[in-house]
């Protein structure tokens, strides 16, 4: 029994990464209709710069506030100068792009910062809380993983429910050609919504790599999990990804519980394609019909 | 028939390819011999991914975990000192399990496109590693499985001292054997995209509505590119074990997939020369970087990752500067997608063109126009 609310636990707190990290993807694909495979790289990227900040000896808020910034700042860049040429072009160029993206990203970490396992340091306990005399696997860090990844999705539901800027890029997202005659600055607005995806991208990153290792490869597997947390819940729909994101994280974690560790990826593999073939719209699209 | 037309024949070249392979192979000594060998296994896994992802339109970032089927199958036949079967034998083993192990991806693959197939052969890339490691007893966990490399008959060794006048040293055998196979696979490759299999890929990658309108069922067209894109992986995979003498999970990694992507998207999507060029590129830049690194004062670890930053920064080139990749920058008929540039219907050509045309002005305020809907075929 302890062990089953422990998996389930875990499950939760890592299925709020995912979400988050779908989220990004979601973010994107709902802008610019690109799955953005560069993203777990990015995030790498900008882990590793909060990585450089703490062991220069400054603090971890420091740190983590840098790596979002750093993060906000590369996916406007990567935005503009590699995404903007193949926007709309055939689907299979985006998608080698952020590949070829996701190889560059790779080898200058490993060349920047090295090919090793380094520790990431987390804000807070690791250690499990106490309730009576059995340990419950719900450290610090993952209520504030749990806090953290909610608070993003509160400010992106106020930014897009209700302000100015929000209503913009929705409507840039919406139709690019009546938002660009109604005079929104379109690519303006997707800039901003590839920066907000890598920001909440990074955040993920952060909370991956909190307390355990981190090294130029450690979110390759999570960039899998979130596009299927994505997809599960129909690539297009936000709640749909939170959702999805906490559905995948709870079973990955069960397999990886009492099945084996090393199938995860595999039992990921084998929820994209029940998903894919059975309810291609994802579990909680408004959309009709898709086509994947 | 002319002189010229003749030439071009695959069967010509073939016998042109077989005599050249076997003047390098005698010259070269065996590290060479071992390093031709890696272009022979990038080579005909590259070879079956651009004929899937130029010829039929679906990318596939998994072929890196069908290249791990068809050498865990070569290194579980390999097992014994006496091999049950012989060489030629495992070789068909391998890429037949391969093979129905792609059918079976290949039949959920057909329904998917874009950026959902490559998300799902992604995840396919990711997972296979799993599962030598689950399955550790049978498949050697981490470490992998060795694989014993059977001597070289007695007549092949005869025949070899005949033909090139020189002991056939073992390493040389597995590179004799390497590209014996992708001389016919490519002769294989290269006799099904010229028919009327070929066509069909290529008609339901450029009109899906036209291809099916046109009596071809998409679903058949789509899964048989991916059986036999999967069968060369799986052949790959075989001269892969060979050479390697191993079948471990780090050798199958997400890397390999990306790195034949990268080798296809170099060569030219579509073509099997292109393919075997980012094969070569793939196989003898490395070293070349690695050095340069070293030299420039870089760590040995640190300098071996700067031949994937080359890929990579090639790859990221080649799709925004030459999308039709490095061997069609010649001729640049590029018509701004990721494919190859020829066209055989002059009217898809011109639609494309004002497709494009159309892509030029995207910034601007644009109303419908005929391009456009054409190129934004998005789902709702």
């Amino acid at each position: 029994m302890q062990q089953f609310v422990n998996t389930v636990l875990g499950g939760l707190t890592i299925g709020m990464v995912y979400a988050a990290f779908a989220l990004a993807l979601v973010l994107i694909w709902r802008s610019t209709r690109i799955v953005n495979f560069a993203q777990a790289p990015m995030a790498m990227v900008t882990t590793f710069i909060a990585l450089q900040i703490i062991e220069a000896g400054h603090s971890y808020w420091l740190a983590f506030a840098a790596a979002l910034v750093a993060g906000l700042v590369l996916g406007a860049v990567v935005e503009r100068v590699l995404i903007r040429p193949v926007e709309g072009k055939a689907e299979i160029n985006a998608v080698i792009l952020t590949l070829g993206l996701f190889i560059v990203l790779h080898a200058l970490a490993s060349v920047v910062f090295g090919n090793r396992y380094r520790s990431f340091p987390a804000a807070f306990g690791i250690r499990g809380l106490e309730v009576g005399d059995t340990t419950i696997a719900l450290t610090g860090f993952d209520i504030f993983t749990i806090l953290a990844v909610l608070a993003v999705m509160g400010l992106l539901v106020l930014l897009f429910r209700f302000t100015d800027l929000g209503l913009r890029m929705r409507a840039a997202a919406f139709n690019q050609e009546v938002a660009r005659l109604l005079g929104v600055r379109v690519g303006r607005m997707l800039t901003l919504g590839w920066a907000l995806a890598s920001l909440v991208g990074s955040l993920a990153g952060l909370l991956i790599a909190g307390g355990s290792l981190v090294h130029p490869g450690y979110m390759d597997a999570v960039v899998v999990y979130g596009f299927v947390a994505a997809v599960l819940g129909g690539l297009d729909s936000p709640a749909g990804a939170v959702v999805g994101g906490l559905l995948l994280g709870l079973s990955l974690s069960l397999v990886s519980g009492y099945v084996g560790s090393q199938l995860v990826a595999l039992a990921a593999l084998a929820i994209l394609m029940a998903v894919l073939l059975l309810r291609p719209q994802g579990l909680f699209s408004q959309a009709r019909e898709r086509r994947v | 028939m002319t002189v010229r037309r003749i030439l071009v024949q695959p069967v010509v070249l073939a016998a042109l390819g077989v005599v050249v392979i076997v003047l390098v192979l005698t010259a070269v000594d065996d590290f060479r011999s071992v390093q031709l060998t890696q272009m022979a296994y990038l080579g005909i896994a590259a070879g079956g991914l651009t004929v899937l992802t130029g010829l039929n339109g679906q990318i596939s970032l998994g072929h890196g975990a069908l290249m791990a089927v068809g050498a865990y199958t070569t290194a579980l036949l390999l097992q014994d000192d006496e091999p049950m079967l012989p060489l030629l034998g495992v070789l068909v083993v391998a890429t037949v399990v391969t093979l129905v192990v792609g059918a079976a991806i290949g039949v959920a693959a057909a329904r998917l496109h874009g950026p959902y197939l490559a998300g799902a052969t992604l995840a396919l890339a990711v997972a296979v590693p799993g599962i030598a490691l689950y399955f550790g007893d049978t498949l050697g966990g981490e470490q992998g499985l060795r694989v014993r490399v059977p001597d070289a008959p007695g007549w092949v060794l005869d025949a070899a001292y005949f033909v090139t006048g020189q002991d056939l040293t073992p390493s040389k055998y597995v590179a004799f054997l390497g590209w014996g196979t992708l001389v016919v696979a490519y002769l294989g490759l290269a006799h099904l995209s010229r028919g009327r299999v070929g066509r069909r890929w290529r008609a339901v990658r450029d009109d899906e509505v036209a291809a099916e309108v046109a009596g071809i069922s998409l679903g058949r067209a789509r899964v048989s590119a991916f059986v036999v894109s999967a069968a060369a992986a799986g052949a790959a995979g075989f001269v892969m074990a060979l050479s390697v003498r191993l079948a471990a999970p780090s050798g199958y990694s997400l890397t390999l997939s990306l790195t034949l992507l990268t080798a296809v998207v170099l060569g030219g999507l579509g073509s099997l020369t292109g393919a075997l060029l980012g094969a070569a590129l793939l196989t003898f830049l490395p070293q070349v970087v690695t050095d340069a690194g070293v030299s420039a004062g870089l760590d040995d670890i640190r300098a071996a990752e700067l031949a994937p930053l080359i890929y990579g920064l090639v790859l990221v080139a080649v799709i925004l500067l030459a999308p039709a990749g490095l061997s069609a920058v010649s001729a640049p008929r590029g018509t701004g997608r990721a494919g190859p540039p020829r066209r055989e219907n002059p009217h898809e050509h011109s639609a494309q063109a004002a497709a494009q045309e159309v892509g030029r002005h995207d910034r601007r305020p644009h109303l419908v126009g005929p391009g456009r809907r054409l190129r934004r075929r998005r789902p709702q």
